[in-house]
């Protein structure tokens, strides 16, 4: 990755100007030719380091319903409750964490009535306790992860 | 509500049919494409012009729909391999406080206030670290510590081992197919 690309990837995960030459005006920006900004992303397509460009929606103004759960999950039944949360099709992620609450993974739902049916038929698959974090307040919202 | 209901509820001040307004919605998540013009493209492929597409987006933006029009980039490929959760227990009254120090710290990328559950779980305030490596990321939390008025608060870091299940959100289809 030169000089150029990684002024491209920082100034593009600030936002793409919705313009009618968005790609001239980053290139204006930094000083390169449009060109050269298309084929660099390209590129960073190509290359898996990008997946795709586009909106990143606000989930709740669409209407959406959200949590972040967790479960404290033996060691020896990681795998079998990895599946049994994995299965539902609302559990958008799922990371094993260093913690005695070692599972966590978010729950995407058209309504809070359906987060909790989720959360209450997982408990009931896997006879574990899931402990719910919904979000109260939002402060910041921002990834940003410079190269 | 859906997103289709959201998007219908406000044609009245926008140039496009509904039917386009959910074409429209569609393209853009799949994906702009990476052309000179591609909100021209775009409007060429549902049947509008590429103002009606600029001031549609434009609309949604100001609405707080789309919180911004970016690229989505795979952080592990870029090298942001340690993906850390920091949660504080932090007094009631400081949250907004204590929280307003934590956004202006570039290394967070996400503060959320979320419900303790005791006697489990005492921290009420979570978040985000993505670093590029285990030391890196506690370096960080143990500067940001040191003068600050973070120092005293009782946290933890919470590390992930693995990611079990990734998938974006994908509204268009979800809401399409009532999930």
């Amino acid at each position: 990755m030169d000089a150029l690309d990684k002024k491209i990837l920082n100034r593009t995960q600030r936002g793409i100007p919705v313009s009618e030459q968005p790609f001239a005006d980053i290139a204006n920006e930094l000083d390169c030719t449009e060109e050269q900004v298309i084929n660099k992303l390209q590129h960073m397509l190509d290359d898996g380091l990008l997946s795709r460009f586009g909106p990143m929606y606000d989930a709740a103004s669409l209407g959406g319903a959200f949590t972040l759960s967790a479960m404290q999950v033996p060691e020896e039944r990681f795998d079998e409750v990895t599946e049994i949360v994995n299965a539902f099709s609302q559990v958008a992620h799922n990371y094993k964490r260093q913690h005695r609450l070692n599972m966590w993974f978010v729950v995407a739902c058209e309504s809070q009535d359906e987060i909790q049916a989720v959360l209450q038929n997982i408990e009931q698959q896997s006879s574990l306790r899931v402990y719910d974090f919904p979000k109260e307040e939002e402060f910041y919202v921002g990834l940003y992860l410079p190269v | 509500m859906t997103a289709q209901q959201l998007l219908a509820d406000n044609i009245d001040s926008l140039q496009l049919s509904p039917e386009q307004q959910l074409e429209l919605f569609a393209a853009i998540e799949q994906g702009l494409p990476l052309v000179a013009q591609p909100y021209l493209a775009i409007a060429e492929e549902i049947g509008a012009t590429e103002e009606q597409v600029i001031s549609t987006i434009e609309h949604w933006q100001e609405q707080g729909m789309i919180r911004r029009f970016g690229l989505v980039i795979r952080h592990r490929k870029l090298g942001y391999v340690a993906n850390a959760m920091v949660v504080w227990n932090v007094d009631d009254a400081c949250v907004d406080d204590v929280a307003a120090i934590l956004a202006q710290k570039k290394v967070i990328t996400l503060c959320y206030r979320r419900p303790r559950v005791l006697p489990d779980w005492p921290y009420n305030l979570f978040c985000m670290i993505h670093g590029k490596d285990r030391a890196q990321v506690i370096k960080q939390l143990d500067d940001m510590c040191q003068h600050s008025e973070l120092a005293g608060i009782d946290k933890k870091i919470l590390f992930s081992n693995k990611a079990y299940k990734q998938r974006g959100g994908k509204y268009s289809q979800a809401s399409a197919s009532g999930n």
